[in-house]
Formats: structure tokens, C-alpha cells, sequence
């Protein structure tokens, strides 16, 4: 894992102190709220529903149980015993006191956090697979790259004031679990015929108001190029974006506008230019970073049987458990969605669960995935009952990965200041409805996302089934969306007809899904068999 | 009725402009009428509220004070989810109030 040098720490003590400065200035009324927000805003204060929101960013969606063991600390300490992680692979604070932020934000820099760049005009979480340096799948270990992308942009003067946010993502597999294509830029780490690594780069895409999938506008760019070719796409937006209008600042509308020809074309311009600038970091530098993210010591000769007398444990790593790329091994996936529960929730005590599971069993290291679950990358299969038995106690064994049950929801209008309508209830009355896990299982992969509004936090876009809340008339509506998908088959989900109430919707979804159920072909998903089939069927079972 | 909301500035915590100050309970908003213009501009400018606004009121059948629009009566009582986190965490029909 990548560790702060004095350089990091000495950026990130400065920031917390001139954060400090400022906060005590807005509190004894030397600044109103206009010139203090966008300060806040930089230090990922928002203010909600009902608080403050701290949004802390975890990089790539790694963490150490030193870290969460701060971060439960602070959910207790300075929050009310939760945090709520979210799509981006951070985690959020929901009751959080001004006057305390600057202790939090110190706090947070002790173990080498902060939540700078989680908010505003800027270059947000970088995010990566969750399974990163651990999927049999995967061609490297992609969070080198995503961290050197971190290091080059943070604090970057010209990327400090963007015309909107951007995102990045990072994989290295062919199986895309990071919703690749839904990112303003991202990266598969790929290697050419001559075995050389480099990147395939997409660009342009995004969620919110205006959905848009990334065009692929690189099939290779060598690997040490990087950096001039991101320079050279945010050159290009920052050249033409529509600073005036706010619904069109975002880089996927300049892309779209352009066209992928001639976006690609200007690109190709710019990046021929700023190689000559010779701003591309040195191999020795990529090999310092590298060299953090070196694979643990895996032990070798290990049993790769589990003994699967137990039937509930057995249907449990059936489930949540993945392969692993050393033998002996597996990656094991920690559900945050609890039926009934709110989707990405975690109490304090759960959060220090993790963190001695991460520390005794999976080499101190930990994963928050952007679907909210967590993930313990390194078990080795000898323990898997040990982890299991312990989550179990703790209400974190649940079995629903991918499942109906298994809901993206952002937290909608019973915390968010931008929200039209609720979507955590609307995802416990959903996962209630669909508890039986025999029906869940017979059911198969359906992923469903709720977001409470347009800004689409809960990616209702990439939805096999996707929720959108609306207001109508001062009333919550809820629109149904079916077809998306955020995996390597991307695909925009669209609305299926007029909008329904909170139990109109959770209707539809179950009726949408017996209609899948009845005419399914052999080894169809949901997603399968609405390609297959298209909207009519369903439209008929939803709307009668 | 005009009433007056935004959040307190060390805390974040929902305030009601109550016709002399600002209180955590909606129940004692009071009907800032063709003033509340005035009152939140004095507010804001005096550091005494954060990120204020004015929305339309409306009493219900005790004669309670509550806002008319949904978002607002979640504010006034705390997220529908958590009812040990709201306002009222020993009543269990406060989310109703809500609804
Ligand atoms: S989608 Fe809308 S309601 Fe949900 S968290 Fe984002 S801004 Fe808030």
C-alpha cells in the first residue's frame, strides 16, 4: 500500500491548518457563507439535509485497519457511530459540527487521510477495481498507475479550477467492475502484441442530468505517455468547455458535442505537444510507487479445498467469495446490505470488526467497492470460516453479492440536500420483498440502483434495473429504468413508462422480474434476456 | 405562512426562526409574513444563521406549525430512516408526521 513520504504529509498537515484558519474565521464572522463554501467545498464539508457531510476520500478504494480503525474513531467521536460509504469508494459522515472539521481533517492525516478533492471543480477519487492486486483475472495490480494519477493531479494548477468535476477510473481486467465507461476518463490497463504494457483510454463519459457512455478514443497508449495525454484531454475541455452554462460544463457534453472524431482529433493535437514538453515522469518514479503496491507474501502449498460442511457457510462463500490469483486464496466480499438496512451503512463497532479481520487475515488490507460493500482481498481459504463466523456475529455475513437484494441507493432525501425523492427506503422495501434467498438465488444477478434525483449518485443509469426519484407536484415519484449496465457490457438503462409511488415502484420491480423468471432462456441473466427480448414484454407485465 | 429555516453555523444542526431567535423545533416557527425577506437578510448579515431560506408553512390539525413541503418536514424532523436519530427517537409515529 502506498505510504505518505514527507512531501504528502507536509501538504496535508499545511491543508489542515489553513483549514483550521479559515473555519475560525468563518466561525467569529470575518467571512460569510458565499466566500467560506467554496473553502469548505474544497475540503469536502458539504452541508446537508440535516449537518455538515464530511466526504473522506479513500484512494482507489484502499484501506489499511490503521485507517478504518480512525474511521470508525471518528464516527464515534465526532459523528453519531456510522458512516455511510458511497459510489465513489469513500465513505461519508452525516452529523458532523463545523467547529470539530479541522480536528477530523487532523485526525484524518494521521493515518494519512483527507478529504481533499472530494468535492467541487476538481479531479475527484481516483477509483479502481475493487479487487485490485488480487483478481485471478487481472493483468497487474492497476493501483500504481491509479496512484501516480493521484500524485499528477493533486493540487495540479491547471486542474484546481476545472469547469466541472472529473472522473477517473483505473482497471486491468477484462471483466470491468468499476464501471469503466460511465468515468469522464478511464483506463484498462492493457499489453500490446509486443508485450508492452500501455492503456486503452475511453473518454466522455458520465451519469447526472445528461447520461453519456465514454467513447474509446485510445485502443493503446504506452504506458509512460500518461501524463501528457491527460494533460492534453483536460486541455481540450478546458479550451472549449461551456463555462456558461452549467448543465453543460461537464467534459462527456464536449465530447458528444464534438463528436469522437474530432474530440479524439484535438486530443492527438495537444498530447503531440505536450510530449515535446517532456512532462512524463521518470520509470524510476513509477518504480518508487510500484514498489509500494508489491504483492503481500503469499504462502505457498496451501490447500485450496473448503470445508463446506456447514451448509449456511457453504452457501455463503459460494457467494460472496471470488477467485483469487494465488492459490490458497480467496477474496472475500463484506455485504453492507443488510436486509431492511440502509445500503453502505456501517456502525463503528462493525468498522473495527473489519479492521482486525483485515489485520489478522487479509494482510492488513482492505477494499471498499463502488457498488458499497467491502471487500478483504487476501483470506486464505483455511480461514474462511473463521472470517465468516466473526461477520456473521456482527450482521456482516450477508449473502446477496450481486443479487436483487444487493442495491446501490445514494442516500437520497433523508440526507441530501439536492434529493427529489427517498431511495433508502425504497431499497429496504425492495430487499424486503426479495428476503427469501432461495428466490434471490433462483433469481440470479439483478443489479438495482436507486438514485433520489438526476445527479445520479446511485447510478440508476447503469441499472439492470434503475430507480429515479422525482418530485411531482411535492410528492415523491419514482421512475423505472431498465437495461443499463456498469460492467464490461455497458449500456444506458432507459425509462420504462409513467412513474409510480413508493409501492407502485417496488410492485413494478417485482412484476418486471417475474416476467424475466417466466421467460427466461437457460442460463439467461435479467440483463440477458431484456436484450434478447427488449422492452415490450416487460412493459406489458410492469403496466398490464 | 412564510417561515424562516437554514442551520446553525457551528453545529449545522435545522433551525426555525422562532420571531426572536432561532430554535431546533419546528413547532415553534414562527409566520414571518411579508418580513421574512427583511428577517433573513438581518439573520444572514449578523453571522446568526447558515445558508438560509424562506418556505411556505402551513399548521396541521393540532394547530402545529409544519412545513408544506416534504423535504422541509424531513429537515424539521430528521431522516425517515434512523428514527433514533430524529427529533423524536421515542415516538414511533413521528415518521408519519413526516409523510
Ligand atoms: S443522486 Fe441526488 S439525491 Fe442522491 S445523493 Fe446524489 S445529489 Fe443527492
Amino acid at each position: 500500500m502506498y505510504r505518505y513520504d514527507h512531501y504528502d504529509q507536509a501538504m496535508v498537515d499545511a491543508r489542515v491548518a489553513e483549514f483550521r484558519d479559515q473555519t475560525r474565521r468563518r466561525i467569529e464572522g470575518h467571512m460569510n457563507d458565499d466566500q467560506f463554501k467554496p473553502l469548505r467545498l474544497k475540503n469536502g464539508l458539504y452541508l446537508q439535509l440535516h449537518a455538515y457531510m464530511l466526504r473522506v476520500a479513500i484512494p482507489y478504494g484502499t484501506l489499511d485497519s490503521r485507517q478504518m480503525r480512525k474511521l470508525a474513531h471518528i464516527a464515534r467521536t465526532y459523528d453519531r457511530g456510522y458512516g455511510h460509504f458511497t459510489t465513489r469508494q469513500n465513505i461519508q459522515y452525516n452529523w458532523i459540527k463545523l467547529e470539530e472539521a479541522p480536528d477530523i481533517l487532523a485526525e484524518l492525516a494521521t493515518v494519512e487521510m483527507h478529504a481533499i478533492q472530494t468535492s467541487g471543480e476538481s479531479i475527484r477519487n481516483i477509483s479502481a477495481d475493487q479487487y485490485a492486486g488480487a483478481a485471478a483475472d487481472e493483468i497487474m495490480d492497476p493501483r500504481p498507475w491509479a496512484e501516480m494519477l493521484r500524485q499528477m493531479t493533486t493540487f495540479h494548477p491547471e486542474f484546481s479550477y476545472l469547469p466541472r468535476k472529473f472522473k477517473i477510473a483505473v482497471i486491468a481486467a477484462a471483466e470491468d467492475r468499476a464501471a469503466l465507461r460511465w468515468h469522464d476518463f478511464a483506463l484498462r490497463i492493457v499489453r500490446n502484441p509486443a508485450g508492452e504494457q500501455g492503456f486503452e483510454v475511453f473518454a466522455g463519459g458520465g451519469m447526472g442530468r445528461t447520461p453519456f457512455i465514454a467513447y474509446r478514443i485510445r485502443e493503446f497508449l504506452p504506458a509512460a505517455q500518461i501524463f501528457s495525454y491527460l494533460q492534453a484531454v483536460l486541455r481540450v475541455w478546458n479550451l472549449h468547455a461551456r463555462r456558461d452554462n452549467i448543465h453543460k460544463q461537464r467534459m462527456k457534453i464536449l465530447v458528444h458535442d464534438l463528436g469522437e472524431a474530432e474530440f479524439t482529433r484535438q486530443v492527438e493535437e495537444q498530447f503531440a505537444q505536450f510530449l515535446m514538453l517532456k512532462t512524463d515522469f521518470p520509470q524510476a518514479e513509477y518504480d518508487r510507487i510500484a514498489a509500494y503496491f508489491t504483492p503481500p507474501p503469499f504462502e505457498s502449498g496451501l490447500a485450496d479445498e473448503v470445508d463446506r460442511a456447514d451448509p449456511d457457510f457453504a452457501l455463503w462463500v459460494d457467494r460472496q467469495t471470488v477467485a483469487h490469483k494465488a492459490p490458497g486464496y480467496a477474496i472475500v466480499n463484506i455485504s453492507l446490505k443488510p436486509i431492511g438496512g440502509i445500503p453502505g451503512d456501517i456502525s463503528a463497532e462493525q468498522m473495527e470488526l473489519v479492521a482486525d479481520l483485515a489485520e489478522r487475515y487479509s494482510f492488513d488490507e482492505l477494499r471498499a467497492s463502488h457498488a458499497q460493500n467491502l471487500v478483504l482481498p487476501h483470506v486464505r481459504k483455511q480461514d474462511l470460516y473463521a472470517v465468516w463466523q466473526a461477520l456473521d456475529a456482527a450482521g456482516l455475513g450477508g449473502v446477496n453479492l450481486d443479487l436483487v437484494t444487493d442495491i446501490i441507493a445514494c442516500p437520497g432525501l433523508d440526507y441530501c440536500s439536492l434529493a427529489n425523492a427517498r431511495s433508502i427506503p425504497l431499497a429496504q422495501k425492495i430487499a424486503e420483498r426479495f428476503a427469501d434467498l432461495d428466490r434471490q438465488l433462483e433469481v440470479g444477478e439483478v443489479k438495482i440502483k436507486i438514485s433520489g434525483c438526476i445527479n445520479a449518485c446511485g447510478h440508476h443509469h447503469a441499472g439492470h434495473i434503475g430507480i429515479l426519484g422525482v418530485d411531482r407536484k411535492g410528492t415523491e415519484n419514482y421512475q423505472l429504468l431498465l437495461g443499463g449496465s456498469g460492467a464490461e457490457d455497458t449500456s444506458q438503462a432507459k425509462i420504462a413508462g409513467p412513474g409510480f409511488d413508493e409501492n407502485g415502484v417496488v410492485d413494478a420491480v417485482e412484476r418486471a422480474i417475474e416476467r424475466y423468471r417466466a421467460i427466461r432462456s437457460d442460463g439467461e441473466r435479467f440483463i440477458d434476456t431484456f436484450r434478447r427480448v427488449g422492452f415490450e414484454p416487460f412493459k406489458e407485465a410492469i403496466y398490464g | 405562512m412564510k417561515i424562516l429555516t437554514g442551520n446553525d453555523l457551528k453545529t449545522g444542526a435545522v433551525v426555525w426562526w422562532d420571531g426572536s431567535g432561532w430554535s431546533l423545533h419546528v413547532e415553534e416557527a414562527a409566520d414571518a409574513g411579508e418580513h421574512a425577506d427583511v428577517i433573513l437578510a438581518t439573520e444572514t448579515a449578523a453571522c446568526r444563521v447558515n445558508g438560509g431560506y424562506i418556505i411556505d408553512g402551513m399548521r396541521d390539525g393540532d394547530g402545529k406549525v409544519r412545513p408544506a413541503h416534504i423535504k422541509d418536514r424531513i429537515r424539521a424532523l430528521g431522516p425517515t430512516v434512523r428514527p433514533d436519530l430524529t427529533l423524536k427517537p421515542a415516538d414511533p409515529a413521528a415518521g408519519s408526521w413526516v409523510i
